[in-house]
């Protein structure tokens, strides 16, 4: 047992990109289909949206934050993108430009509540969840919006170069994304403001600031989420998106970003969107039937979480 | 051994390693019944790593530690509190909602004859009796979080008599109360002492360890250096049998200062708070700003710095009055604060050296946005340099560093901002003497370069060793401002208590 203990632990210290590895390897010996190009393809296509909440909601969480409104976000930018995004109407930029700005809007009035009003992050976007599905179910008047323009749809389905759209979009947004967080003044001031609030103001830190930002951001990349979903569906669907934010925290938390703020990187995101992804899929390949898989996912944030934990006491 | 009636606690060879660094290496101690034995040692020493052992939070890789002639052997918190050993935590280990008495009988409940129905008239009472049996005046039914720090310890003392405690382990008691409430500290501490309980007591402050303990045991990294009664022992002796070697003068030489003013307070006033505070600071110039703990010298600060709000007067700097809301528009605009408050509000623990001390001059190190690594390393190794931060490099956590280190971090980062005026509120505050003299010097090297600085301390020595002239304040008005040759402690302890 305490031979055991110990090797977890220094399992732990490569942390969950080695748990993600082991999960892999051991999928593709018991079923080889999991390690095939058109597989991955597939996962990681799947992943994508997920994922660019994930980024998102990582910033906000590093910030000592949090956001549930991610998933409604995702419905009203994908409903106001699809009312745009009729053959023959505008060009594509508009649906994209507008949708994308709607995220932002949506964002930008978290940040502005949270800084303004000291109410927390919690309590402000689990109202706008509900604010944001209702605007969707409002300015949809309730029904499915399809007949989109081929050139909307490309956006989720079409590729380039043979590689799927949506990935070179998660491949683009994770390098931004990784860069802003690790090369900038911003990058800084996020990890600084989670990580010690008062000594960042004290610091000269314009708090209010930062916290403005990474909400505006993470409604930002929730746009763009809309918009690839509604793309690869070809439908603006206003019940769209629900409980999309509990995945992207999950992503984070798993990739080892801390609740209580102040740690986290992109790439331990990107691996918890994908070890996601690849458990749901490798689960399907072996024929687990999806209730199964839940109780799967949720035993991971846990054991991410545990793994982590034993990691900091080290 | 043999047992020894009057021996109350007897720690033999005790060793202690964490990752083949020793902690502690055959440490001794013999603590009597009745006395006051003062553990000293810069941070580092072992000091807290030896208390935790004794509480049971650590276990020792070898040595013995005997209660009252029987050996405990692999013995728990529960274990050590049970036998008689108790600990007065620095930060006070209490819950804030729940009453005194309650917090007095945390963990061992009284139940009337339900066992788990609680009998709250018979625990106010019981705690009635022992606050009263203290002298201390406070009602079992007040809640924790209206107390205030000295209450607090008052009511881990008596939670420490309830248990019967045999041994009290007291760490760094007096770091955050007036003296007045030293005082009655001390007190209890006597009659504790008359009851036949022992006291291990830590603490950094020299007049108080000569004043109140019996005998003192010294640690320097880990090793027992020696035990001696407190009377055979000077400070200067202390000082060199804990540091190994000796400090003669432990403040530098001041300068007189003849620059023009840099910062100039015009009758500041915070409703409620402080009134009328006037004062100007020259460069080149310490300003000491004396007073007893709450007479309203670290709001003054914050108000200056722009933490806090004022209500009334004029704040200059460099002879332009000046509007501040932010911690942000008082570091642009060149004023600098150390706060008191090290960890609360002074670095980011998580984060490297080199990022907490870049962190007030970002900017400066970015270009649109984009940070440049070179040029924030190439500070951040001459800041480490210069005020000889001791670390494996720039890029270990902040957190992992001692105080001394933590401290001249947050001055690094406050330098880089390139201050005209710099407040350091209690500079040196649970910092070990060797890191305090180099503070000192640190002092006067920012006066050298023409820096203003405004000091804020409740150890005297330190006001009337550095300060240039010494503001009083007391109940949040200023009583008085002194030139250096007319201070002393008295003259000083005079205006602060008026």
């Amino acid at each position: 047992m305490n031979t055991l203990l110990t090797r977890s632990k220094n399992l732990g210290q490569y942390g969950i990109f080695g748990a993600f590895v082991v999960i892999c390897l051991g999928l593709a010996v018991i079923n080889p289909q999991f390690m095939t190009v058109s597989n991955w393809t597939i996962i990681i296509t799947q992943v994508s949206i997920n994922a660019l909440l994930a980024f998102g909601v990582t910033f906000v969480i590093i910030t000592g934050g949090i956001d549930l409104s991610l998933g409604s976000m995702v419905a009203v930018t994908g409903v106001v993108a699809a009312s745009l995004a009729h053959p023959d109407t505008y060009p594509v930029i508009v649906p994209i430009g507008v949708g994308v700005f709607s995220g932002v809007a949506m964002g930008a009035l978290n940040g502005l509540v949270i800084t303004k009003s000291k109410v927390p992050p919690f309590i402000v976007t689990l109202g706008m969840m509900t604010i944001g599905r209702g605007l969707a179910l409002i300015l949809s008047k309730g029904r499915p919006i399809s007949n989109l323009s081929d050139s909307f749809n490309f956006i989720g389905g079409g590729s380039v170069l043979g590689i799927p759209f949506p990935i070179l979009i998660l491949v683009v947004f994770f390098i931004l994304c990784t860069l802003l967080l690790k090369k900038t003044v911003l990058g800084r001031y996020i990890y600084a403001v989670g990580g010690n609030e008062h000594a960042a103001t004290a610091s000269g830190i314009r708090v209010n600031k930062v916290k403005m930002a990474v909400y505006t951001l993470c409604g930002g990349l929730a746009g763009l989420a809309g918009i690839l979903l509604t793309a690869r569906i070809t439908t603006g669907q206003p019940n769209a998106g629900a409980g999309f934010e509990l995945d992207a925290i999950a992503a984070a938390i798993i990739g080892g970003t801390s609740t209580s703020g102040g740690t986290g990187t992109m790439t331990g995101t990107l691996i918890g969107a994908l070890l996601i992804g690849v458990i749901s899929n490798g689960l399907d390949l072996l024929n687990v039937t999806s209730y199964y898989q839940q109780v799967v996912m949720g035993a991971i944030i846990i054991g991410a979480v545990v793994l982590d934990s034993w990691n900091q006491k080290k | 051994m043999t047992r020894q009636p009057d021996q109350l606690l007897q720690v033999r060879n005790l060793s202690k390693s964490f990752v083949g660094v020793k902690a502690l290496d055959q440490v001794q101690l013999d603590l009597k019944k009745g006395e006051v034995h003062a553990v000293m040692g810069e941070n580092g020493a072992g000091k807290s790593t030896f208390m935790k052992i004794l509480m049971g939070l650590l276990s020792p890789d070898s040595g013995e530690i005997w209660l009252e002639g029987d050996v405990l052997k692999n013995a728990d918190v529960n274990e050590t509190l049970k036998r008689g050993i108790s600990m007065i935590h620095q930060e006070m280990l209490v819950v804030p909602e729940l009453t005194v008495a309650q917090n007095i009988f945390l963990g061992r409940e009284k139940t009337n004859w339900l066992p788990f129905w609680l009998d709250d008239a018979h625990t106010n009472a019981q705690a009635e009796a022992i606050l009263q049996q203290m002298g201390v005046d406070i009602a079992p039914t007040t809640l924790l979080k209206h107390l205030s720090v000295a209450e607090m310890q008052m009511v881990e003392i008596a939670k420490a008599i309830s248990n019967n405690a045999k041994v009290i382990i007291m760490d760094e008691p007096t770091s955050a109360i007036s003296d007045k409430e030293v005082a009655t500290l001390f007190k209890i501490i006597k009659d504790l002492k008359q009851q036949g309980v022992g006291i291990l007591y830590i603490s950094h402050k020299m007049d108080e360890i000569f004043q109140i303990s019996d005998t003192i045991t010294v640690l320097r990294d880990g090793q027992y250096i020696g035990t001696k009664p407190a009377s055979e022992l000077d400070q200067p002796t202390l000082i060199s049998m804990m540091v190994g070697r000796e400090i003669t003068n432990l403040f530098p030489k001041i300068v007189p200062s003849k620059g023009e003013v840099v910062l100039s307070v015009k009758r500041l006033t915070r409703q409620g708070v402080f009134s009328d505070i006037t004062f100007e600071v020259r460069k080149g110039e310490v300003l000491g700003l004396a007073g007893l703990m709450g007479a309203g010298r670290t709001e003054v600060a914050r108000a200056i710095f722009g933490l806090d709000r004022y209500d009334n007067g004029e704040i200059q700097l460099n002879g332009q009055t000046i509007r501040i809301h932010s911690p942000a528009e008082a570091i642009a605009l060149g004023i600098g604060y150390v706060s008191e408050d090290r960890k609360g509000l002074g670095f980011i623990p998580a984060m490297t050296i080199q990022d907490n001390i870049t962190l007030s001059s970002l900017p400066q190190h970015a270009k649109a946005g984009w940070v440049m690594t070179d040029s924030e390393a190439s500070v951040a190794t001459h800041m480490m340099q210069n005020l000889r931060i001791k670390a494996t490099g720039a890029a270990q956590k902040v957190s992992h560093l001692s105080g001394g280190n933590q401290q001249k971090v947050v001055i690094a980062k406050v330098l880089q901002a390139a201050p005209d005026v710099v407040i350091l509120d209690e500079p040196t505050r649970g910092i070990d003497i060797g890191a305090k003299f180099e503070i000192y010097k640190l002092i006067n090297d920012l006066t050298a370069q023409g820096i203003a600085v405004v000091m804020i301390s409740s150890e005297l020595p330190e006001i009337l060793g550095l300060s240039h002239r010494i503001l009083v304040l007391s109940k949040g008005k200023q009583t008085t401002l002194l030139a250096r040759e007319e201070a002393t402690q008295d003259v000083i302890m005079k205006y602060a208590m008026q």
